[in-house]
């Protein structure tokens, strides 16, 4: 089974945790039973032990090994985050102090990210002032927006709903309400309001959150 | 000369002129113990507050404004003048000389003026909080070009932060060349304590990296007030060269702020379980491999920036690499129990909970050294969360952890250890309320630096700011049981009250001016007893 980005990050996230919980579980188990075995009352002089080779050599390897793990698996998944599938739509992302906009390639324009389900989007981020970032946690990725740069960042909602965007680059005064959402629709549905956002924003340019006529609040927020 | 102890010696300077012109390194010692307590105590209110306005959504005390300037200043007081100077300049300046056998750091003056240099940036941070444009809203960070863009006082601030880097500079030199020059006979490289094996560690990074941090403080003033154009993209500069810049600094800086905590553990482990230390060698090397591998990781902090694809790659495969010396650290203080003869004294408590919360700390910053799990929590709760636990409840619970170690040296009293080991009791009780949600929240997607948050990080948020009140308490239970023991009239004069084996433990309580009558002569291991079965004798 392929993953996608969220099941890989999920992956990755839950190996790394299941291994180091195993180890802390180990070096604590080992520590409170050392002071209960070996404590003054029960072992009153100590044994003058002062290391041991292969001990060292095993707790270097042993854990560069697992690391090596851990490593592969959260490289292989940044590898699917920084590949976005030719066939993906482009939207043009703008961060400024402390408002997003999007710009979608036949030039209509929004303040909410509309995406059909199930197609790969790839967004250009830009930012009109300061380093801002791009968050959709439901999809666990991320990119910095930075002034003179064009990052880049890939999703594809798998389900139809809404979903957080925050701004996750500190920016000032208004940065914790920088935010936005990610609406993902049946691609009969987004043509629908791309093709109504054009007609409407030819004639007026200041008219673009009504341009959808969707229950918003119909839709859970992800 | 009979024993007065550097407390009462009289000098040529009379009451307070006796300590501020002092160039002993235990008075020295405690000018900036006491500073870094105030430093502390206000950063820790500054805290307070800030969990107190997450209690609920939107306005629970202060505006945005307010907030946003006390999260810049919590952090600012909290890393440049108290876990950065932290263990080295209090527990590094008073001992390092007795460790080693020596009457003084190789420079007394330096070292007093390095005080200065801390205590004249720790007056500009306070100023640059009423004048100009008002209190710095850039975070710690003072990412471009929000730093040169805000009108409040990053000039000043940064300016602060540039001096207090010379404190640091100077006292790494100082602390470099005593340790080369300054050793009492016998006392080759390997019978140093590991406390001095991690002070050396530390000394190199401040004396090397710190400079670098300086450099680009004086350029995001230069570009402040000349707009020269090196990191503001509007004039042709790249705000991707200061986080590079701000971060070969600042990442070493953690190693800085923890390996001198290590070092520590390494000398309270042996001392309450009477034995030697398990791996002398590997503890040693692992502290120089951390110091150095730890140039090479900055990157991970940048993860997320756009920097190219390889370069991340690598700096994540550094920064799984770097885990390994801690590792090795932990694994070998746990053997060091081993068929010990163990006492459960109050610091040997502390050394227990820091191994528990600083293995938190460092095992989910392999979550964070992961690429693809670092695109989702860069930036969230998950790094605050992190970060408390490896500074806090690394650097932060090993300094009361060493003070409780070496109190009863320093000031020749004793503190009453049952209420020391309630507030550590609740120290980790409301450690762990504090900063453990944090965790859940960031995989949840909250980001730091919030004024406000959704209603579904509200559960969080409440026990997160519980935690803190518990915390606290904690943290004063165990500061006023200190302060109450220094107003004791008994005294205490045992020089070993411990059972310790290194060098301080052999000089007088409190320690005379010049520390030995006669320079010792070193034969064993800082750690050496004779006393012990010889292992595979028993059976």
């Amino acid at each position: 089974m392929k993953l996608d980005i969220v099941r890989q990050t999920d992956l990755t996230f839950i190996i790394i945790v299941g291994i180091s919980f195993l180890l802390l579980a180990l070096i604590s188990a080992a520590m409170f039973y050392f002071m209960y075995k070996f404590s003054r009352k029960r072992n009153p002089v100590a044994t003058d032990i002062t290391g041991n080779t292969t001990l060292e050599i095993l707790w270097t390897a042993i854990p560069v090994l697992l690391v090596l793990v851990m490593f592969y698996f959260g490289y292989s998944g940044f590898k699917m985050m920084r590949n976005a599938p030719t066939d993906a739509m482009n939207v043009k992302v703008t961060g400024r102090m402390w408002a997003w906009s999007y710009e979608y390639e036949n030039g209509v324009k929004a303040d909410t990210l509309f995406v059909p389900v199930g197609k790969s989007v790839k967004l250009e981020l830009n930012s009109a002032d300061v380093a801002h970032s791009f968050y959709v946690p439901a999809f666990r990725v991320k990119e910095d927006v930075i002034p003179g740069r064009k990052n880049y960042m890939w999703f594809e909602p798998k389900e139809e709903g809404k979903y957080n965007v925050e701004c996750a680059e500190y920016c000032g005064l208004s940065h914790a309400y920088m935010l936005s959402l990610v609406v993902a629709l049946p691609q009969e549905k987004f043509d629908s309001w791309l093709l109504n956002a054009k007609t409407l924003q030819t004639t007026d340019t200041t008219k673009t959150k009504d341009t959808l006529n969707i229950k918003q609040d119909s839709i859970k927020t992800k | 000369m009979d024993h007065v102890s550097y407390l009462e010696y009289k000098g040529k300077h009379k009451g307070l002129l006796g300590w501020l012109l002092s160039t002993d390194h235990k008075r020295i010692a405690i000018l900036y113990l006491v500073s870094l307590i105030v430093f502390f105590l206000v950063a820790m209110t500054i805290g307070f507050l800030m969990r107190l306005e997450m209690l609920s959504t939107g306005k629970t005390i202060v505006n945005p404004q307010t907030y946003n300037a006390l999260f810049t200043l919590h952090g600012v007081i909290m890393i440049f003048l108290f876990i950065i100077p932290g263990i080295p300049v209090v527990f590094g300046n008073f001992f390092l000389p007795i460790m080693l056998g020596a009457k003084d750091v190789a420079f007394p003056r330096l070292n007093l003026l390095s005080w200065y240099f801390y205590i004249f940036g720790a007056l500009l941070v306070i100023l640059s909080l009423f004048v100009g444009g008002g209190p710095i809203d850039t975070g710690w960070t003072f990412y471009v070009p929000y730093s040169l863009r805000t009108q409040s006082n990053v000039t000043l601030a940064v300016f602060a932060a540039f001096v207090i880097g010379f404190s640091s500079i100077l006292t790494g030199l100082n602390f470099i060349v005593t340790i080369h020059r300054m050793r009492c006979p016998g006392m080759s490289w390997f019978k140093m304590p590991l406390f001095v094996w991690g002070l050396y560690s530390t000394s190199w990074i401040q004396l090397l990296a710190t400079p670098i941090l300086g450099i680009t403080l004086v350029l995001i003033m230069a570009e402040r007030l000349f707009g020269i154009g090196i990191f503001d993209p509007a004039l042709g500069g790249d705000p991707l060269l200061y986080q590079h810049l701000f971060w070969i600094y600042s990442h070493p800086a953690v190693y800085i702020m923890v390996l001198p905590a290590m070092g520590l553990v390494s000398e309270i482990i042996p001392t309450f379980s009477k034995k030697d230390i398990f791996g002398y060698g590997p503890i040693a090397m692992s502290s120089l491999a951390i110091a150095f591998i730890g140039y090479l990781v900055w990157g991970h902090h940048m993860f997320s920036t756009g920097i190219s694809d390889t370069s991340r790659a690598i700096f994540s495969f550094l920064t799984f690499i770097v885990a390994i010396p801690s590792g090795v650290k932990i694994f070998n203080w746990v053997a060091t129990m081993y068929k010990g003869s163990i006492e459960t004294r109050a610091p040997f408590l502390f050394v227990v909970a820091f191994i528990i919360i600083f293995s938190i700390g460092g095992l989910t910053g392999l979550v964070l050294g992961s690429l693809n799990t670092d695109i989702h929590l860069t930036d969230t709760y998950f790094v605050v969360a992190h970060f408390h636990y490896v500074m806090f409840g690394g650097m932060g619970l090993l300094f009361f952890g060493g003070l409780h170690y070496w109190f009863p040296k320093m000031f020749g009293k004793m503190y009453n250890e049952g209420a020391a080991k309630l507030g550590l009791l609740l120290f980790v009780v409301g450690f762990n309320t504090l900063y453990f949600p944090m965790f859940i929240m960031g995989y949840l997607g909250m980001p730091r630096r919030y004024y406000d948050y959704l209603p579904e990080y509200k559960i969080y948020h409440i026990i997160s700011t519980v935690g803190s009140w518990i915390l606290i308490a904690g943290i004063l239970i165990l500061i006023i049981n200190l302060v109450r023991a220094l107003l004791k009239k008994e005294r205490l004069t045992e020089k070993n009250p411990w059972g310790g084996t290194t060098l301080e433990w052999q000089v007088d309580t409190p320690p005379t001016l010049e520390n030995f009558e006669e320079i010792p002569v070193v034969e064993h291991g800082p750690y050496y007893r004779d006393n012990l079965i010889k292992p595979g004798k028993s059976h």
